[in-house]
């Protein structure tokens, strides 16, 4: 009797929530045929949090607390952006200098953003002393992070109306002490990683999103400019970006190893702009006096490192907000990961997730 | 009102920050249709309790730097038309108003039912 082998070699294997190159939960279905996927069905909400929902308990100033406690690594930039939106309903005008540390922070966060995902990638390809070299490399970060806020992942110096900590000239110099170093350094590594034969074979041509399905998908941050689409939200000049030279940076391969690329370039590009900020660090307050509570609606849009982040925010006159949202880069970029994995081979599955820079933390927000 | 009252509820009434287009339920589907042919992206769908029994749910759209609003309003137990058969992607955001407020979407292309967030309550943000 003739025996269909096709129908014989579809499987649906589980990815996930438990994965050794998995930080955090993050389930697929990978319906594989022999060893290709055809198919992966996306499946979060492990660890939902419902911070969101937080704005009933807590007061429109306490909450900036609670938005950057939505992740560890972009943790700045989500107090940030919901400091931004209630400035904007309240029509406060912070003081430059709380705009350009607020920009010099977010930029540090970028590189201890990129150099934590390059270390993980690499650790994904089995390349242990790389991903130990990134990880020691970010450390030099994070001690510029604490000795300019007090803390490593969790900064707190956000409020609505400016700052709660400012910096000294010494912690500066210091800033631009360490960045020379650094870069030195990183160039060594993310040369070898650029250039190592292993990582351009499982790299390059691998899970390539086209510029057309990446703006389709709704895409954003690196994994959008991976495929040549040119757009970052720091070209609208929130903070101090308006008044710092730089361009996206974008590749137009759209393979696993443009997104890598975009990302080292990007690295660089955040010191830059760190030695720009301090360059034309104005003096004064870091910040206004606020009075009187929130009353209406706005969304904010900021560049995280991970790519567009939206903060909505709706106030009613009281202390207490209607609706806080946060739309993270990662809940963006699933669709185009699914997109990018159909057709891969299984044993590329997770190095291709890695690619995105995938945070669940954000995503269950 | 007082001055001191105006204060207390943030001052002024002043004009609306955001560009918001308010439309009709029932419009929800022409009006994406037409945002959609003139290649515009879904950013993101968000619903709001805006009351004991009202519910509102705003769809950004974004074209380089642009963007652009729609809104609509819902009573306790209206459902509205998934708009996945336009915009693919809206799948994880209906999804997620359906598990977090219990709205109910029609015509959902992925329907996780239920079960994109495992919340320990049953639509926790009602």
């Amino acid at each position: 009797m003739a025996v269909n082998n096709n129908a014989k070699k579809i499987s649906v294997v589980p990815f996930g929530p438990q994965h050794p190159v998995l930080p955090e939960p993050i389930h697929l279905d990978l319906v594989l045929k022999d060893e290709k996927v055809v198919y992966a069905l996306p499946s979060i909400g492990f660890v939902h949090r419902g911070l969101e929902k937080l704005v009933e308990k807590r007061d429109y100033e306490q909450f900036v607390l609670i938005a950057e406690r939505t992740c560890g690594i972009c943790s700045f930039g989500h107090g940030m952006g919901y400091v931004e939106a209630i400035e904007k309903i309240m029509n406060l005008d912070i003081p430059p200098r709380a705009k350009f540390l607020r920009t010099m922070w977010a930029e540090l966060a970028r590189m201890h953003n990129h150099l934590m995902w390059l270390g993980l990638q690499a650790d994904a390809f089995g390349f242990e002393s790389l991903f130990m070299e990134c990880w020691r490399l970010r450390e030099k970060v994070l001690d510029m992070l604490e000795l300019t806020t007090g803390g490593r992942v969790i900064f707190s110096v956000n409020k609505v109306g400016g700052l709660r900590k400012d910096v000294t000239p010494e912690m500066l110099e210091q800033i631009l002490k360490t960045l020379d170093g650094l870069e030195k350094e990183c160039r060594v590594v993310t040369d070898t990683f650029l250039g190592d034969p292993d990582v351009l074979s499982r790299m390059k041509g691998v899970g390539v999103l086209t510029p057309g399905r990446a703006e389709e998908l709704g895409c954003c941050g690196p994994f959008l400019r991976a495929s040549g689409v040119k757009r970052d939200c720091r070209q609208l000049g929130y903070e101090a970006y308006g008044e710092l030279k730089f361009e996206p940076i974008v590749s137009y391969d759209g393979d696993c190893y443009a997104r890598c690329l975009v990302r080292i370039e990007e690295l660089y590009q955040s010191m830059d702009l760190v030695r720009q900020c301090i360059a034309k660090m104005p003096g004064g307050d870091i910040a206004v006096k606020v009075t009187g509570n929130p009353n209406g609606e706005y969304m904010v849009r900021i560049e995280q490192p991970r790519g567009e982040a939206l903060y909505y925010v709706k106030a009613n006159g009281t202390r207490y907000l209607t609706r806080y949202r946060n739309r993270t880069p990662t809940y963006a970029n699933i669709p185009g990961l699914i997109e990018t994995i159909k057709g891969a081979e299984l044993a590329d599955v997770a190095m291709m997730i890695l690619t995105i820079d995938p945070c669940i933390s954000c995503t269950e927000r | 009102m007082s001055e001191q009252e105006k204060k207390a509820q943030g001052g002024e009434k002043k004009e609306p920050l955001m560009d918001i287009k308010e439309i009709e339920k029932d419009t929800l589907l022409d009006e994406v249709t037409r945002i959609s042919f003139d290649n515009w992206r879904l950013i993101q769908i968000c619903a709001t309790k805006v009351g004991e029994e009202k519910y509102e749910i705003l769809y950004t759209f974004g074209k380089g730097y642009q963007w652009k609003n729609l809104r609509i309003h819902l009573s306790k137990g209206e459902s509205v038309s998934s708009i996945t058969s336009i915009y693919e992607v809206a799948y994880l955001y209906e999804n997620e108003i359906h598990d977090l407020y219990g709205i109910g979407i029609d015509m959902l292309n992925y329907d996780f039912g239920g079960k994109l967030f495992r919340t320990g309550v049953q639509y926790p943000f009602a």
